[in-house]
C-alpha cells in the first residue's frame, strides 16, 4: 500500500512510520505546519508545530530512509480547531481542540489531500486500533490504557476509519521508546505533549481572553441567588472548576465551591457546593455511529472527558439527537465535550454534549 | 534522477574541484608574509583574475566575500550608509519588488530601521522594469537618491532587466548602480566596465563552485561601509580570513564557464522551447511566464491555473524529476512567490508556479522524464487545490 505517515516530530509518529515501513508499504512523511508564525523553539510544554518538531520529524524521516514533506494546513487549524475553541468558549461551552484537529484536519484536510494524491492510508502515531468487523473498519482502545486517544478518535466516522492506521496502539508506550532507540530515532527521549498545542504556555484563559477581551459579570451563589463575586469572563471558566474563583469569602456552608453552570447568554458563572455538579442524564447531538447506528436501549460505556473513566450507560435516540442515562450520577459534565460510547474495547458511536440534568428515577 | 532544478545550485564543475583539491593541499594563510603564505595568495590573485578577465574588470575591483546574500547585503547597506555619510539627504533606494531577497531584505531593514526611504519601480506584466518610471522617479528625486539596484536576470522567472538603460539614466546624476547577477552569471555575458555599473553580486555555487563563495565587483572610487568588522582583507571591506580553495575552484568555475557558455546556452534553448511547446500542447490551462520578455536560455517558468506548485514538486519529486517553485519557503512552508505578486499576478495565480532550470549536462532525456510525469501531477496538484479551497472556507 502506498501509506502517508503523519510525522508530529514525537516519538509515537515516528515508531508508527517505522512499523509501516517495516511492513513493506511505500511510505511518505509528512509534518502538518499548524501554526502561521512558527516558533523556533519552545520552553516546557511543547506542541507540534515549533521548528523544533519540524526537524525532529524530517529526522525521523531521514533515519526511515523515506521521502518528508511540511504541509502548510495553518488555514484549516485556524478555521476548523482554533476559532471553533473560541467560539465554543465563548458560548460557553467546553471544546476539546485535540478531538477537533483529528476530525477536521488529520482525518479530514490530510486525509482528503493523501487519497486525491493516491496514497491508501494516513497512518499516525495515535494510541487506539483499528480492528476489521464484520461492519467494517472498527475503532478500538489501546492496550496501554494510560496512553489511550480512542476518545479524542472517537468522532470518525467509517470512510475515515477504513483509511486510517495506528500503529502504536496494540504496545505499552515505554516498549515504544525502547524500538525508537532500538531503531536509532533520535526522539526516541523526547518528552511527551501534554498542554493544547496552540496554547504553548498553558494559560488557557489568558488565551482566550487575548480573543475574546474582557466581559466582567457577576458570580452568582446558586443555592441562594446570591451574588458572591464578580469575574472576567465567563469564557475563563469551565464545568467542575474549583481554582481561581475570587469568592473572598467562604459559602456559609463551610464547603468548597465549583462551578456548576456557566450562562454565558446572561454573562454569569455559577458556583454551588459539589452535589450540584451531579449529573444522570446527557443530553447530545451530532452524533457519530461508525459501525451503524445503535438501537435505543443498547447498553454501552460512556466516557465523557478526556483521560476520564468510563461508567455504564444506557442509549436512546431520540428526534433531536441522543439522550444518555447513567445509573449512579456522574460529575464534571460540560456542554461542547465529546461523549463516546464503547461496547468492550470498541467505539460505537459519539455525541457532542449539549446539556445535562439530574433527573430522579 | 533527473535534475532540473540549476538555477537553484548546479552540479560542481571538475576545472573547480581539481583547483580546489590543490588548493587545500597547501597550509598557509594568504595574508602571512612567509612563503606559505605567499604561495596561497598566489592561489587567490590568479582566481581573482580569472574573474576579473571573465567579467571585465580590474583585478581590484573584485572583492571575495561568502556569496550572493553576503554581496548583495554589503553593496546595499554599505554604498547606502557610504553615500549617507556624505549627504544625509541622500536616503532614498531605488529597487523593484520583484528582486531576490537578498536584496529586498537588506533594503525593508533599512527601512524599517528608519535609516532609508525605498521607491519600487513598477514593473510590467512581464516582471520588466518600466524605464520612463525610473525615468521620472530620477527627474523629481535624484538628489535623495543613495543607489539604485536592480538584477540582472531574475531567479525565478529568468527575465533578463535592461541594466545598461538603468545605469545610462543614473549616470548624470552620479547614483551608483548595484545589481544583483547570481543568476546571470551562468550564461549571460557581463561586461563589468562597460555597463557602469558601481557593483555587481556574484556566487560560486551557480556557476559550477562549491557553496560558501562569491564575490562583489566593485568600482575603485566607492568605499563602502563594512558589513562585518575584522582583519581589513579584501579591500578593508570585506575581513575574515580568505578562503583560499574556495576562491581557486570560483576561478576555475566561472572561467570554463564562459568557455562552454554559448555552446550550452544554444542547447539549453533548444531544450527549453521544446519543453515549452509540449507543456503548452499537454496541459491545458497552462501560462508561460514572461513570454513577452528576454529571458536566460536556461529557465522555463509556467503557472498552472488552479494548480498547487508544492504539491507538483511532491508528486514531480516521487517521479524522480526534481523542479522547484521558485517562491520562497520558510520552515519548509511554501508561500505564493513574491516576484509573481510584483508581476501583478493574484496569490491564486502564483501558488501554481513551477520553474524547470537547465544547466550544464541537462539532455532531451531529462525534458522527457519531466513531461512523462508533469500532466498527471497538475491534474492531482489541481484537484489538492479544490480539496484546499474547500477546507479553507470558514
Amino acid at each position: 500500500m502506498r501509506v502517508l505517515a503523519a510525522l508530529s516530530g514525537g516519538v509515537d509518529s515516528a515508531v508508527a512510520a517505522a512499523r509501516v515501513v517495516a511492513a513493506g508499504h511505500d511510505v511518505t512523511g509528512v509534518h502538518l505546519a499548524l501554526s502561521a508564525n512558527p516558533q523556533t523553539f519552545r520552553d516546557g510544554a511543547r506542541g507540534c508545530c515549533s521548528l523544533e518538531d519540524s526537524r525532529d520529524a524530517r529526522r525521523a524521516a531521514d533515519v526511515l530512509g523515506i521521502p518528508f514533506y511540511v504541509w502548510d494546513m495553518a488555514e484549516e487549524f485556524r478555521l476548523g480547531v482554533m476559532e471553533d475553541f473560541i467560539a465554543e468558549y465563548e458560548a460557553g461551552r467546553t471544546p476539546n481542540p485535540c478531538l477537533r484537529c483529528n476530525e477536521k484536519v488529520k482525518f479530514s484536510a490530510l486525509l482528503d489531500r493523501a487519497i486525491a494524491l493516491g496514497f491508501d492510508a494516513v497512518a499516525t502515531g495515535h494510541y487506539a486500533k483499528i480492528v476489521n468487523g464484520s461492519n467494517g473498519a472498527e475503532l478500538h482502545r489501546a492496550v496501554d490504557p494510560q496512553k489511550d486517544q480512542s476518545y479524542v478518535l472517537g468522532v470518525l466516522e467509517q470512510w475515515q476509519l477504513e483509511k486510517a492506521m495506528f500503529p502504536v496502539g496494540d504496545t505499552h508506550k515505554p516498549d515504544i521508546r525502547l524500538e525508537a532507540e532500538k531503531l536509532d530515532l533520535l526522539v526516541a527521549k523526547k518528552p511527551d505533549s501534554h498542554d493544547i498545542c496552540f496554547i504553548p504556555d498553558g494559560d488557557t484563559a489568558g488565551f482566550l481572553t487575548s480573543k475574546i477581551g474582557t466581559r466582567a459579570g457577576d458570580v452568582i451563589e446558586i443555592t441562594t441567588g446570591e451574588v458572591v463575586g464578580r469575574h472576567s469572563g465567563t469564557h475563563t471558566f469551565t464545568i467542575g472548576q474549583r481554582r481561581g474563583l475570587n469568592l473572598g469569602r467562604p459559602a456559609a456552608d463551610g464547603q468548597p465551591r465549583y462551578v456548576v453552570k456557566i450562562d454565558a447568554a446572561e454573562n454569569r458563572v455559577y458556583v454551588g457546593p459539589v452535589d450540584y455538579l451531579s449529573v444522570n442524564v446527557i443530553n447530545g447531538i451530532r452524533p457519530t455511529w461508525p459501525n451503524g447506528e445503535i438501537a435505543s436501549g443498547t447498553e454501552v460505556g460512556l466516557q465523557w472527558r478526556a483521560h476520564g473513566t468510563e461508567v455504564p450507560a444506557r442509549l436512546e435516540i431520540t428526534d433531536s439527537g441522543v439522550r444518555v442515562q447513567v445509573a449512579e450520577s456522574i460529575r464534571g459534565v460540560a456542554a461542547g465535550q465529546q461523549a463516546v460510547f464503547y461496547i468492550g474495547s470498541k467505539v460505537v458511536g459519539s455525541m457532542i454534549i449539549e446539556s445535562s440534568e439530574l433527573v430522579t428515577q | 534522477m533527473t535534475y532540473l532544478d540549476h538555477a537553484a545550485t548546479t552540479s560542481l564543475r571538475p576545472e573547480a574541484a581539481a583547483a580546489m583539491m590543490a588548493a587545500l593541499e597547501h597550509t598557509g594563510n594568504p595574508s602571512s608574509l612567509h612563503k606559505a603564505g605567499r604561495q596561497s595568495r598566489r592561489t587567490v590573485e590568479m582566481a581573482r583574475e580569472q574573474i576579473a578577465v571573465a567579467l571585465k574588470a580590474r583585478p581590484s575591483e573584485v572583492l571575495f566575500t561568502s556569496g550572493g546574500t553576503e554581496s548583495d547585503n554589503q553593496a546595499i547597506k554599505g554604498l547606502h550608509w557610504e553615500r549617507q555619510a556624505a549627504d544625509p539627504n541622500r536616503r532614498l533606494i531605488i529597487s523593484s519588488e520583484a528582486e531576490h531577497h537578498a536584496v529586498l531584505d537588506p533594503i525593508e531593514w533599512l527601512v524599517g530601521s528608519g535609516q532609508a526611504e525605498v521607491y519600487w519601480l513598477k514593473l510590467n506584466r512581464d516582471g520588466v522594469v518600466d524605464l520612463n518610471d525610473l525615468a521620472t522617479v530620477l527627474a523629481e528625486r535624484a538628489r535623495e537618491v543613495s543607489l539604485i539596484s536592480v538584477m540582472w536576470a531574475n531567479n525565478e522567472t529568468g527575465v533578463i532587466q535592461p541594466i545598461s538603460e538603468i545605469v545610462k539614466l543614473a549616470q548624470p546624476h552620479k547614483i551608483p548602480v548595484h545589481s544583483d547577477a547570481v543568476q546571470a552569471a551562468s550564461c549571460l555575458e557581463i561586461d563589468f566596465a562597460a555597463t557602469g555599473l558601481a557593483a555587481l553580486s556574484i556566487s560560486g555555487h551557480k556557476i559550477g563552485a562549491p557553496v560558501g563563495v562569491g564575490a562583489l565587483l566593485l568600482q575603485r572610487a566607492y568605499k563602502p561601509v563594512p558589513v562585518m568588522h575584522g582583519g581589513g582583507q579584501e579591500r578593508n571591506i570585506r575581513s575574515g580570513t580568505i578562503p583560499a580553495g574556495l576562491i581557486a575552484a570560483f576561478g576555475a568555475a566561472l572561467q570554463s564557464t564562459i568557455a562552454d557558455r554559448d555552446e550550452r546556452n544554444a542547447e539549453n534553448k533548444k531544450l527549453r522551447d521544446v519543453l515549452v511547446n509540449q507543456v503548452q500542447a499537454l496541459i491545458p490551462g497552462t501560462v508561460v511566464t514572461a513570454a513577452n520578455a528576454e529571458r536566460m536560455p536556461s529557465v522555463a517558468h509556467f503557472t498552472f491555473e488552479g494548480c498547487e506548485g508544492h504539491t507538483l514538486l511532491m508528486l514531480l519529486d516521487a517521479a524522480g524529476v526534481y523542479c522547484s517553485s521558485g517562491s520562497a519557503c520558510t520552515a519548509g512552508v511554501h508561500r505564493p512567490s513574491h516576484v509573481l505578486g510584483a508581476m501583478g499576478y493574484s496569490e491564486a495565480e502564483a501558488l501554481g508556479a513551477l520553474r524547470v532550470s537547465f544547466g550544464r549536462g541537462s539532455t532531451t532525456a531529462d525534458v522527457e522524464n519531466l513531461l512523462a510525469a508533469l500532466p498527471d501531477a497538475v491534474e492531482k496538484a489541481r484537484a489538492t487545490a479544490a480539496l484546499s479551497r474547500v477546507h479553507r472556507q470558514a
